[in-house]
């Protein structure tokens, strides 16, 4: 009997291809699962609007389950009906990203403010003593840090 | 004119500025004054661009072309964006204050709009909400730096939000059939949206020393929504569109 469980334990296998050490599950959006006997069909949400990255996470998805030969037919929908923030990330994700060398978000930023941006600790020596360079980074979930007290300049995933 | 074709008409008019407006942002990748603002300019762009392909991802849902065909074939007097974001990116001053001007009333309308009777925007208005805090706080970051910074700096700021002040004005055209949005707690409509900007933009511009016009000078630039565009729209269209003119089923 195929479960939900199952199945995100599969997902896990899934990672985001910008981040490679955090799954789509611990990256919270996989947001539906339902399953009629051996089908399965999966709902993700955004995470940025503009990630280009989404298309292809769908296709990971689809890819990864096809290997599965206890599953049937899969298909993957991306909606809007769950609003993505990274609240949904789960405290594995953010040991993963943070294993990327990327600073965690922080929690409950629905209020977000260059001073929130400006208290990003170092992934590398967790001080608090860093300067926020750019809000904007390299991908649409980044921004841009230095570290003054190990001199690394680093990313963090920005809270939304 | 009934309330789909009310509804179409608010989504064409977002769908449309947001694809300009980001095809203009990413006329700064690689020309931006430092590496932070070329970064953040392109990042804006995507973003609008993303943003742009959901709102015609709904159009489509109501009976239009799809995206691409929709965002890359129609020639300038089919689009209903406003001539504010059409305007060559100019004078670094002025991309900024026009950022500053535009995102605002992006901000206002998202959040307006989360709570629209049409769930399929009130969705997307949610995740665009939170993505625009970032353009909002970086141009208020910069308005209020140089807004406030040395005597050039200043000037250029001043200058340009004279000179784009009635094209904001004309983001805010009504549309020809609003009663029925706002009848239908669809959308608030375009003079209450107005009101809400100026009440939230003129403090801003006030503590970054930048003065607006005069109210007796404001004359809104409008004809955007309706296609009738600057000699700006058409060259920009083309530039947009040169790969899709030359193969239409290039993939990258």
């Amino acid at each position: 009997m195929i479960t939900e469980a199952y199945i995100r334990e599969e997902l896990k296998q899934v990672k985001d291809p910008e981040i490679p050490t955090i799954s789509i599950v611990d990256l919270g959006i996989v947001t539906g699962i339902k399953i009629d006997n051996t089908d399965v069909h999966v709902t993700l949400t955004p995470t940025f609007a503009g990630c280009p990255a989404l298309r292809l996470m769908e296709e990971m998805v689809v890819d990864h389950l096809n290997t599965n030969n206890k599953l049937g037919n899969i298909s993957v929908e991306t909606s809007f009906e769950t609003t993505w923030t990274t609240d949904l990330i789960t405290p594995e994700g953010h040991v993963a990203i943070k294993k990327h060398g990327l600073a965690p978000p922080r929690r409950n930023c629905s209020n977000i403010s260059m001073e929130i941006l400006e208290s990003t600790n170092c992934p590398y020596c967790d001080s608090e003593n860093t300067s926020m360079k750019s809000p904007f980074g390299p991908t649409l979930c980044r921004s841009l840090h230095y570290c003054n007290n190990c001199k690394q300049a680093f990313e963090g995933f920005k809270p939304v | 004119m009934n309330s789909i074709d009310a509804l179409k008409e608010l989504l064409y008019k977002m769908a449309d500025d947001q694809l300009i407006i980001g095809h203009r942002n990413s006329e700064w990748t690689g020309l931006g004054p430092i590496l932070e603002e070329d970064i953040a300019f392109s990042s804006m762009a995507q973003d609008k661009i993303g943003q742009s392909e959901h709102l015609y991802n709904l159009l489509n849902q109501l009976g239009e072309a799809d995206a691409d065909t929709v965002a890359f074939t129609r020639n300038a007097n089919q689009f209903h964006s406003s001539k504010l974001v059409e305007l060559p990116i100019g004078d670094y001053s002025f991309s900024l204050i026009r950022h500053f001007l535009f995102d605002f009333s992006e901000y206002l309308r998202f959040e307006a709009l989360r709570s629209s009777a049409y769930e399929p925007l009130a969705q997307v208005s949610k995740k665009f909400f939170g993505e625009i805090k970032y353009h909002t706080m970086h141009a208020n970051t910069w308005v209020n730096q140089l807004g406030n910074g040395n005597e050039e700096s200043h000037r250029k700021m001043q200058e340009s939000l004279n000179f784009a002040w009635n094209y904001a004005l004309g983001i805010f055209e009504p549309g020809p059939a609003e009663n029925v949005l706002v009848d239908e707690y669809i959308f608030i409509g375009e003079e209450s949206l107005k009101n809400r900007w100026l009440d939230t933009i003129i403090p801003l511009l006030k503590k970054s020393g930048l003065t607006i016009p005069s109210e007796d000078t404001w004359k809104p630039i409008y004809g955007g929504r309706t296609g009738v565009h600057t000699e700006n729209l058409q060259p920009l269209l083309e530039e947009m569109t040169e790969v899709y003119s030359i193969d239409p089923s290039a993939d990258w």
